[in-house]
């Protein structure tokens, strides 16, 4: 009668499997490695990379346990893994020598790091450590408010001088140009223009809303230009992408470890640099700016230039990253700042082109400089750390206006390269640090030990009372709720959740809450007993009974950590999803498991005249009515 | 073992009226010392920076004080917390055009009257990376005090953090009066509310009362307490409802008694496991997870007494019956439905 069928126990077996090949990872502990990335805006790290480092330490005679390559979106990574860290300090010498030709200009940069050392096998089925939130290894955290209503305002700049020109373009008259908020207002002064000038709009930009309005004086015929609600978020959501991944750049230079920048409800961004200590050195590379600038080359300069020609008065020469010298006017013609959009696009023959829009200002200013310089070239320069790079040096076709396009890049992953750079020449929007947090690597350290200690402590002490009072039940008790504990830290790791104290804790509470089922099904087994029922009979229907409270119970916990994860944040939400695993670990260890060890122990015998749940205490009368 | 041997079932309704005016007056109290004292919230909420300094000796607190006060932080409360080595300094939100803040200001001045200087030091080789960090030396190179952890937090994120606290209360009371109507009877969802919710009152005027620091585990701790109590609750109804299903003849005050005694041992059981993992929390968790522990454990110890004396006799009270709860069973039809 208390048997289950196989399928239930092979169920079992999967989840433990499943428990301890995920559960493992966090028990390897780390090795010393070396970080190799990108330390300049026009340098990519890509796979080949790991060739070269293999290359460079071989032939120093350095032996690294593994060396991989790592994309995670914005950036390639190249790590290497040693054996002690006197191998890493020396591989990293090596290294710096070999990536880095000119040390005072260093293309990559490199780091110290620390990699699990989890088996290759364990890794390639994504079982992987927890990551340790930064309460527990230290470090530097920042919440950034990004300020979206500059977004908005350079986009409707840029709006308002786009519509400005394509009604110049097409020849449609309009009696005035307004912007107010987020409206672009047109006056015109008959119904007629008024329907060229929709036609127009709606064919050269799509993404904008039109409604007639009457004019404000009777006779005018009005026209509201506003952009799509849908475009109206991806302004927002490109902006706050945009300044990530500027940010991300420019944490890459501190060579930490494994940073976290992440956007945060609507308009925030987390940026989380483990051991970091020096806040102020942190704060200033995340606030310094990069910024673009466009410039002529220098036409006093005549005749092929190389490393030795004199630069006039008022120029700079810069060497472009295909090893061209150029000389160029030390004004710029426009600034990253004039540029509203810079988006990889294709020309009229398909080739991959970048097509940049400025505002007004920028338009005009390019018109005046360009409109004299055909055939000749210009120069877009990022100037980084101080440091100017040409990104690119197109010859001028054209006169260019607000909308112009780039050629000439060859493949279109260059050109989309192009255009994150130009896009990434300045933030999107400026940023605030609202939050900030630095915690010791110390303090991390004793929070860990705090944390698991009293976890472990606290085990122990339900574990013992348990075994006390239910004997043999109390130890399938005490097996069920280990069970819990390896699923959920499994299921945690799987998720690469970022473990942090209050996360701990959450798991202590857990434990100590999902006790409570076992509990229920224990006393329940001997108040069956206590009514008369044959041992078989009391454990079946003790399960059962206790079946629908243990839900019910569990509902209700459930709906409260549902509201912790929903309107939590940070540390609460941590707590939270920890607190809602744990709930659903627990009915799986405390029902289903238990049950079928319980199943395993006594189910076979037919026999069963007393089972171990500790003494049974019967009221000597009828008396419990 | 077993430690309950209950011969009876226990009246605990006939004293009902007792019980509710125990906790009605504790109810009164806690919200008279929320509404006197108010809550002491931390930094999250209110915006501000909060520093932490440790010294090699016990800190002269008094000195520290003064140094802050003297930097123009008034009303900065300096507490010595955990050990007499740690301090922990507290200061309210500065403008946001500052250029250096205010911990730095704070550390440096530590720092001088410590008569040593600020020197930057690669950071702790343990860590792997490459980095440095601003220490507090003397000429021997040995540190004086350390800065361990600095947490600033804008206005605006605090009251967010409140708004948002707020929101998670109310969603977890809908949610489980929701629940409970379905499940039971909105007599029972009622009675759970009010009991449970009175819970997380007194755990807030205790907080009030002590002036313990109310930051955001604690609120964590308090939905959770408030989750836990409800589910002690669920488990009497629940009782009530197989009673009510079972014994015919049983009057409803009989009913509820036998429902309390028959699952107060698993209630102290229960209960008293959950506590040992709090109590290690509390006794071996180190100073961040304190409050966590403390609020559970108020929140654990009148979770009980709410659940068993509180909830069960606002039920009462309300006029729980049979037929709340039993739905008249239709007879099976015992044909299987085919006609000849």
């Amino acid at each position: 009668m208390n048997r289950y069928p196989l399928w239930k126990y092979i169920l079992i077996l999967i989840a433990l499997v499943f428990g301890a090949i995920y559960t493992v990872p966090n028990f390897f502990g780390e090795s010393p490695a070396v970080q190799v990335s990108s330390g300049k805006a026009t340098v990519k790290v890509e796979a080949d990379m790991t060739g070269r480092v293999e290359k460079a330490l071989q032939q120093a005679g350095l032996k690294s346990k593994d060396i991989f390559y790592e994309n995670n979106g914005t950036q390639g990574t190249v790590r290497a893994r040693f054996e002690d860290t006197d191998t890493q300090f020396k591989a990293k010498a090596i290294l710096e020598k070999a990536l880095n030709a000119d040390p005072a200009d260093p293309a990559y940069t490199l780091a110290f790091n620390l990699l699990p050392n989890t088996p290759k096998w364990l890794q390639s089925m994504h079982a992987l450590p927890m990551y340790l939130g930064l309460d527990l290894r230290g470090g530097v955290h920042f919440l950034m408010q990004v300020d979206t209503k500059a977004v908005m305002n350079k986009r409707m700049q840029g709006l308002l001088s786009s519509v400005r020109a394509n009604l110049r373009e097409k020849e449609v008259r309009h009696a005035g140009l307004s912007r107010e908020g987020d409206l672009i207002k047109v006056k015109f002064r008959d119904a007629e223009e008024r329907i060229k000038a929709k036609k127009v709009l709606t064919s050269q930009m799509p993404d904008v809303d039109l409604v007639d309005t009457a004019g404000t004086e009777g006779t005018d015929f009005g026209l509201q230009v506003k952009l799509k609600p849908s475009a109206l978020k991806e302004v927002i959501s490109e902006g706050i992408k945009q300044n990530i991944t500027a940010l991300s750049k420019r944490v890459n230079e501190l060579g930490v470890a494994e940073p976290i920048i992440q956007q945060q409800g609507a308009d925030r961004i987390v940026v989380q640099l483990p051991g970091v200590q020096d806040v102020a050195r942190a704060k200033s590379i995340i606030n310094r700016l990069a910024t673009l600038e466009v410039r002529l080359l220098d036409e006093s300069v005549i005749g092929t230039v190389d490393a030795n020609t004199a630069v006039p008065y008022g120029s700079e020469k810069f060497i472009s990253n295909r090893g061209e010298y150029l000389i160029l006017t030390k004004d710029p013609v426009i600034t990253g700042d004039d540029i509203t959009n810079a988006a990889s696009s294709f020309d009229q023959n398909q080739q991959p082109a970048v097509s940049v829009d400025l505002n007004g200002d920028g338009g005009k200013r390019m018109g005046n400089a360009t409109s004299t310089r055909i055939g000749k070239r210009m120069a877009i320069v990022l100037f980084e750390k101080g440091k100017g790079e040409v990104l690119i040096a197109p010859t001028i076709n054209d006169e260019l206006r607000n909308r112009f396009i780039i050629t000439g890049m060859g493949s279109s992953s260059a050109a989309g390269d192009l255009a994150l750079l130009l896009r990434a020449g300045s933030l999107a929007a400026p940023m605030e640090i609202i939050e900030e947090r630095t915690i010791g690597p110390q303090l991390g350290v004793e929070n860990i030990k705090q944390g698991r200690n009293s976890t472990i402590y606290g085990f122990a002490a339900i574990a013992v009372f348990m075994m006390a009072y239910y004997l043999l039940f109390g130890f399938f008790s005490v097996l069920a709720l280990s069970f819990n504990v390896l699923l959920l830290v499994a299921i945690l790791s799987l998720m690469q959740a970022t473990l942090t104290l209050p996360g701990i804790a959450a798991i202590a509470l857990a434990l100590g809450m999902a006790i409570d089922a076992n509990v229920l099904i224990n006393e329940r087994i001997r108040e069956e007993l206590r009514a008369g029922k044959s041992p078989q009979k009391a454990i079946e229907e003790g399960f059962d009974h206790a079946w629908a409270t243990i839900l019910d119970s569990n509902v209700t916990t459930l709906i409260v950590g549902l509201a912790l994860l929903v309107f939590g944040s940070g540390a609460i939400r941590g707590f939270a999803v920890v607190h809602c695993l744990g709930i659903v670990t627990s009915i799986f260890s405390s029902v289903f498991v238990s049950r079928g060890v319980v199943n395993l122990w006594y189910g076979r015998k037919k026999k069963l005249t007393s089972i171990s749940i500790g003494q049974i205490w019967k009221p000597t009368e009828n008396a419990l009515k | 073992m077993e430690l309950f041997r209950i011969k009876k079932d226990i009246p605990f309704m006939r004293h009902a009226l007792i019980f509710n005016v125990v906790s009605a007056l504790t109810f009164v109290a806690a919200v008279f010392f929320l509404l006197h004292k108010g809550l002491h919230f931390s930094v999250e909420f209110t915006g501000g920076t909060v520093m932490e300094v440790t010294y090699p000796k016990a800190a002269n607190v008094d000195a520290i004080r003064h140094t802050v006060e003297e930097l123009g932080f008034t009303d900065s409360p300096v507490q010595t917390f955990g050990k007499a080595q740690d301090v922990v300094i507290r200061l309210p939100e500065t403008k946001k055009d500052a250029k250096t803040s205010p911990a730095d200001t704070v550390f440096e001045a530590l720092c001088k009257i410590e008569k040593g200087s600020l020197t930057k030091v690669p950071a702790s080789a343990e860590s792997g990376t490459t980095s440095e960090k601003l220490a507090c030396q003397d000429a021997d190179k040995k540190e004086l005090v350390k800065l361990q952890r600095v947490e600033l937090v804008g206005a605006q994120v605090g009251d967010e953090l409140a708004h948002d606290g707020l929101m998670a209360l109310l969603f977890v009371i809908l949610g489980v009066m929701l629940y409970l109507a379905i499940r039971f009877e909105w007599k029972f969802a009622v009675a759970a509310i009010v009991a449970n919710l009175h819970d997380v009152i007194i755990i807030l005027g205790f907080f009030a009362f002590f002036e313990w620091e109310f930051n955001l585990s604690v609120l964590a701790a308090v939905l959770a307490v408030l989750g836990y109590s409800v589910n002690e609750s669920v488990v009497i109804f629940d009782r009530i409802r197989e009673n009510f299903r079972k014994q015919r003849k049983m009057s409803v005050t009989e009913v509820i008694d036998n429902a309390i005694t028959s699952t107060i041992s698993r209630t102290i059981i229960t209960h008293g496991c959950t506590q040992l993992m709090v109590l290690s929390m509390l006794l071996i968790g180190g100073p961040t997870l304190h409050y966590f522990a403390v609020a559970l454990t108020i929140g654990i110890l009148f979770g009980i007494y709410s659940s068993v004396f509180v909830a069960a006799a606002i039920a009462m009270w309300l006029g729980v019956k049979r037929e709340d709860l039993i739905k008249p069973v239709k007879e099976k039809d015992d044909t299987d439905g085919a006609v000849v």
